[in-house]
């Protein structure tokens, strides 16, 4: 056994830059484990809509071409394994996609697991009034009042099948929803052998994923000196180094680029975190308040007393639920007045709408530029003195055909609008459904994950 | 502001990083002195950010102050007008909220900035 493993992260998101997993095999050679993740709250949503057009569809693309840029390593017999939730809403159709890939590039021995059960919509959608655990778990609603509107829900996985299928000796596992810091996790415990009694070990692992999960957020992206980094071009993604004691250090690649420092390690610590002394997970609540950074070498920030309390009887299950449609459009407006204009414009096509008869649920006016984006929180302009402006207009309305005669009414600005107006190149705005989210919290026995191993055959 | 005492933007003492969490958002506080957390862990107080917030309409504000690694974090409760795909913002995931935070102007003891890289801009922006 290893004293040290490596675990990388080279995707954050779906939408992440798509040749950094081969980049950071590459620069790494000896990276035990890579971690992509891809689904973001409402991910699953923008999947549900794909599968509706093709029943086949509904997981993150992006993995295929991924995975064959890093076939000629895994041909090479290179004992690098992958753990991914890119099968998103589909993973058993992400890993047929997944199979046929390395069939064509010669990749005959590489064992692909698959983790399912994520899914709870069936038994979400003839949940009963009486079952308060589908409630919103932010506003306690109940779950009748969206049951007919449901697209998706799925429970948030631990570590716990991912290292199943590890055992079993996969080298790729393919999932969906899981906690976005388990990837991590189950790296650690299948490395280590850990039993998940080793409370203590698993929260360290946990904040490794969570201080890695969004790619790379830690290694100067999105940092309050972003300005500063050396060489963003070439901005490097997070690995972590842990040890069997579960003390772990962050790193990047050496040569890239980008700024690791206990800055960029803090803020990235409090991203999305709660306000609150606990970290809760499916593998492990982590008690936060004597966790330590110290910066051993530069880009090296170690990280240690992270500490294990028992992981939640609950588990967190994120839905998603049809909630009409939407649309927006920006065009920019230049000259004298610029702001006036602007606003006087969005009125216009708000009240256009109107007379068509069309009364918008919602409605929103962002002269972007002025400081709308945080609502005059950040600067308070002398609007005359402006000489640009960037108008967005939003709408919401259960009608799909209320928001479409939103559409129609931008571009006629070009040539009955304000002086000045222009930037309509991009044509006009697309129609989009809205997702509402709903989160609930059910008991974790009513979760049963699924692993199956697939292998590929050589016809 | 007493004789030693300056106004400044917390970006001259702190950094910061927001994300959102369903319809809320959070925004953690990084002081870049021990010094500066001492400070800012008595200054910003929730009711002062909650004020600070209050043209973007959050319903509620919770805190935890992190002692050893000298950080803060709010959580700014429904600020997001319904966040994710339903909110009618640009910035509908709160992103542009901790670049916000850092433009709140602040009272300083003075001797508070003499250890800082002066860098960092000191005051708000002339408008």
């Amino acid at each position: 056994m290893k004293s040290v493993i490596k675990i990388g992260n080279a995707q954050g998101f779906w939408g992440d830059i798509v040749d950094a997993p081969q980049r950071l095999v590459e620069s790494v050679p000896d990276l035990d484990y890579l971690t992509l993740d891809y689904l973001a709250e409402v991910s699953l949503s923008i999947m549900a809509v794909q599968r509706q057009t093709d029943p086949s569809l509904g997981y993150a693309r992006d993995f295929l071409s991924v995975l064959a840029s890093l076939t000629p390593h895994l041909r090479a017999g290179r004992p690098l394994r992958v753990i991914t939730n890119a099968g998103g809403l589909n993973p058993r159709g992400c890993a047929a996609a997944c199979m046929k890939v390395l069939r064509e590039q010669g990749c005959g021995h590489i064992k692909v697991a698959l983790v399912a059960g994520d899914d709870v919509l069936q038994q979400m959608m003839h949940a009963g009034s009486e079952q308060t655990h589908w409630s919103n778990a932010e506003t306690g609603e109940s779950v009748l009042t969206i049951r007919d509107r449901l697209t998706t829900a799925h429970a948030y996985m631990g570590a716990s099948p991912l290292v199943e299928a590890l055992r079993q000796g996969a080298d790729i596992v393919l999932t969906g929803r899981v906690a976005d810091p388990s990837l991590v996790v189950a790296a650690a415990m299948n490395a280590f052998r850990w039993s998940h009694a080793e409370i203590d070990r698993i929260a360290q692992a946990t904040i490794a994923g969570h201080l890695i999960e969004c790619g790379t957020q830690v290694t100067g992206g999105i940092a309050t000196d972003w300005l500063e980094i050396v060489d963003p071009v070439e901005l490097g993604f997070p690995i972590i180094e842990i040890e069997d004691s579960g003390s772990f250090v962050v790193t990047k690649p050496p040569g890239s680029g980008g700024k690791l420092d206990l800055l960029t390690v803090k803020e990235q610590f409090l991203y999305e975190m709660n306000a609150s002394d606990t970290y809760l997970s499916p593998d492990v609540s982590v008690y936060l308040d004597d966790i330590e950074f110290h910066q051993e070498a530069p880009s090296r920030v170690r990280v240690i007393g992270a500490r294990g309390l028992p992981a939640p009887a609950t588990c967190k299950v994120s839905a998603t639920y049809r909630d009409g449609y939407t649309a927006s459009a920006m065009l920019t407006i230049v000259g004298q007045d610029a702001v006036r204009k602007a606003r006087r414009a969005g009125e216009v096509v708000f009240e256009r709408v109107k007379r068509a008869g069309f009364e918008l649920a919602r409605t929103n006016i962002e002269c972007l530029g002025t400081g709308d984006s945080v609502l005059g929180l950040v600067s308070t302009p002398v609007s005359t003195s402006m000489l640009e402006v960037v108008l967005r207009l939003s709408a919401a309305d259960p009608r799909r055909e209320a928001i479409d005669r939103f559409t129609k009414e931008v571009a006629p600005l070009v040539t009955g609008g304000p002086p000045g107006t222009t930037g309509y190149a991009s044509g006009r705005a697309k129609v989009r459904p809205v997702f509402g989210y709903w989160p609930c919290l059910i008991p974790s026995g009513d979760v049963r994950p699924v692993v199956e191993l697939m292998e590929v055959t050589s016809s | 502001m007493t004789a030693t005492s300056v106004n400044v933007r917390l970006g001259a003492i702190a950094a910061a990083r927001s994300g959102d969490k369903g319809s809320s958002a959070n925004i953690g506080v990084v002081p870049r002195t021990s010094s500066a957390f001492q400070f800012l862990r008595e200054y910003l107080t929730p009711e002062r950010v909650l004020a600070y917030f209050a043209p973007l309409e959050p319903t509620g504000i919770r805190y935890h102050v992190f002692p050893k690694i000298e950080c803060l974090n709010f959580v700014l409760e429904g600020i997001l007008a319904g966040g994710g795909s339903r909110s009618l913002r640009i910035d509908a995931q709160g992103k542009a909220l901790g670049q916000a935070m850092l433009e709140m102007p602040i009272d300083v003891p003075a001797d508070l900035l003499g250890e800082l890289v002066p860098h960092h801009s000191m005051k708000r922006p002339e408008v």
